[in-house]
């Protein structure tokens, strides 16, 4: 700590930053672009932003992604825990070598051939038994529910091999019963990975276009099928102004997170050593 | 001894396989209200199985284990009145010292009130000398602060029964034998009847009243450390604990109330007191501890227990140093002599010396 940095280092960390965050500057500074053209600098203006809130459709679209996006990282995050355990903590059983490789399957799967299993599930299911009716939100939920519970599964089932066995044979032992030591003992440990499961799972569900596209129907078009179908029409700067905003939400989630953890360090490194 | 007369942990026949493999093979063990009972052995020799059975981690294949009288082989963990001390001290990282120590308060079912749990957390650590640091996080602790802790914890519902698993595992040497001495203090103050599992002889004789040496999934023997030590019942006892040197010998007279025996390592025949209970002619181990033999430059006036040889090697450790003789026969005999004299080394390498012990210094092992 407090060594400096070469100018060296310092001009690779510099490059690697442009690499990283340049296009999403370019694509805030052309959110305030005056001109109706995406790519000629028009001057500075916010019209874009009054623009988009007045569509209709793309914010609709937008408040549908973030609660399917909302829905399906937290059911994935449930189901992926679930699994993780049963993998992890159960002792062996009979097919277990096939169904830990089976959870991960959807990770390597080509997004197409889900979307489009899932679309023949649908179909076949509503004609047997009649549920789901038809394909929209739900349908969309359901497909994005089953990737994202892989994702979920690799990243806990991965932090509860870290964990110390004799933890939770310690909680048992002072008599807890076994789902006592799940809540207790277990979830407050395993409880970072199951922020960043989330947190994968959310954003995953927020990007993905393929399969939304294979299982949506009519009226319910997720954010990134209209940015999408609006980019074959020509480039309205509005999805610039639409970007900007969800970057700044990103960035202003990441940064309270940061800071949250940063107290709550502090403060037990600060604690009284016990004169109290 | 002055003990109940109804054991506090009763071990009958307990045995457990994994798979094809047998860890723990018929072991029957009774401990008394108030002792602390070391099982003592390499790794693999079922030791800390046992332990985990008594814990209730793992279900005994065959037999049963009663404390205080009750059945507790088929009582799930949670349930049983034995509380452990892990190897790692597994204590919960999310929680401080106090909320650690509370945990397994705050899972009766009579549960006391938080004041009450709030009195007891802090007469616990007052025990163990942490009550300075009831809201630190474990990982602000040391090894030592950690283990106090774990020690606390695990006493806090006053189990029928204390397990230690590794106890000083995680400690550097310094430490260890300092908190050996402290921890048996407090186990002993409280009054609590304790199973440890070790692999360190030393650490079983300072901390234990009593000592089951364990090998293969069998116990071997079971004593006091000096009966332990003393009269080992076989080689594998004699070898595991501390240094030994073991002849290989023939009965040639059996009388009442001495043996003698033929060595091919000794001109002279060997002499053990009492009669051996074995026939003329039948070969047994003669075990003779490093310090009980006498080095001489001087050939003594012996009939038996002697023999000759050249140093080979010589260790010095401070206050003593360790011999290593070579006989004609190649063998190697250990011997230890006391540094006393700071200026004199009066043996050194390739001298001749004679070592001889007494009638009562060797023990005899059957198998």
């Amino acid at each position: 700590m407090g060594k400096k940095v070469s100018s060296l280092g310092k001009t690779y960390l510099t490059l690697g930053f442009i690499f990283l965050y340049l296009p999403i500057l370019i694509l805030i500074i052309f959110s305030f672009n005056e001109s109706k053209l995406v790519t000629v600098w028009g001057g500075f203006s916010t019209k874009w932003y009054g623009e988009l809130l007045n569509d209709k459709q793309m914010l609709g679209a937008a408040w549908m992604s973030f609660k399917i996006a909302f829905l399906a990282a937290s059911s994935a995050v449930v189901l992926g825990t679930m699994a993780s355990i049963v993998m992890v903590r159960m002792g062996k059983f009979k097919g277990k070598a096939a169904f830990a490789s089976m959870i991960t399957a959807p990770l390597v799967m080509p997004e197409v051939i889900t979307g489009l299993s899932l679309l023949l599930l649908f179909v076949a299911m509503a004609q047997t038994i009649g549920w789901p009716a038809g394909r929209g939100m739900l349908t969309i939920l359901i497909a994005h529910v089953t990737f994202c519970t892989a994702f979920v599964a690799v990243v806990v089932s991965s932090r509860l091999r870290e964990m110390d066995v004799s933890l939770e044979e310690a909680a048992r032992d002072l008599g807890a019963p076994p789902w006592k030591v799940f809540f207790l003992v277990t979830l407050p440990i395993i409880a970072p990975a199951l922020v960043s499961g989330w947190l994968l799972a959310f954003t995953l569900s927020l990007d993905d276009l393929v399969i939304a596209s294979f299982v949506s129907g009519p009226g319910s078009t997720t954010l990134p099928m209209v940015v999408y179908s609006s980019v074959r029409l020509g480039l309205s700067p509005k999805i610039n102004a639409l970007a900007t905003i969800i970057v700044l939400l990103a960035t202003t989630g990441v940064l309270t997170a940061w800071w949250l953890a940063r107290r709550v360090e502090t403060q037990s490194v600060n604690l009284p050593t016990g004169d109290s | 001894m002055t003990q109940d007369s109804q054991p506090m942990l009763e071990i009958r026949q307990v045995s457990k396989n994994f798979g094809g493999l047998t860890a723990v093979k018929e072991v029957n063990l009774s401990i008394n209200k108030g002792e602390i009972f070391a099982l003592l052995g390499g790794s693999g020799c079922g030791k800390t199985t046992l332990l985990r059975m008594l814990a209730g981690f793992e279900i005994p294949s065959a037999g049963a284990i009663f404390i205080d009288g009750e059945d507790i082989s088929q009582i799930p963990p949670h349930k049983r009145p034995v509380n452990m001390m892990f190897q790692s001290y597994a204590l919960f990282p999310h929680m401080s010292v106090a909320q650690n120590v509370a945990f397994g308060l705050k899972q009766e079912k009579n549960k006391l009130s938080k004041p009450e749990i709030a009195k007891k957390v802090l007469e616990l650590l007052t025990l163990v000398r942490m009550q300075d640091f009831a809201q630190r996080k474990p990982d602000q602790l040391s090894g030592g602060q950690r283990q106090r802790v774990a020690l606390a914890r695990s006493l806090a519902k006053k189990p029928k029964v204390l397990l230690l698993d590794e106890p000083m595992g995680a400690l550097d040497k310094k430490l260890r034998s300092q908190m050996q001495l402290e921890v048996v203090d407090i186990i002993e103050s409280v009054g609590v009847t304790c199973v440890m599992v070790t692999h360190d002889q030393e650490e079983a004789m300072t901390m234990a009243n009593r000592i089951s040496v364990m090998h293969d999934g069998e116990i071997m023997q079971v004593g006091t450390p000096s009966e332990i030590y003393e009269f080992p019942n076989s080689r594998h006892t004699a070898e595991f604990i501390g240094s030994v040197n073991i002849f290989d010998a023939t009965v040639t007279q059996l009388e009442a109330d001495y043996t003698r025996l033929s060595c091919a390592d000794l001109h002279v025949p060997i002499q053990v007191e009492a009669g051996v209970n074995a026939p003329l002619g039948s070969s047994l181990g003669i075990a003779v501890r490093p310090e009980k033999i006498t080095m001489s430059q001087v050939k003594p006036e012996l009939t038996d227990n002697w023999l000759t040889g050249m140093v080979e090697d010589i260790a010095y450790l401070g206050g003593h140093s360790v011999y290593y003789v070579k006989l004609a026969s190649g063998k190697r005999v250990m011997t230890i002599g006391t540094n006393n004299d700071r200026h004199e080394q009066k043996v050194t390498w390739e001298d001749t010396v004679y070592l001889y012990w007494s009638i009562t210094s060797a023990v005899v092992l059957y198998r």
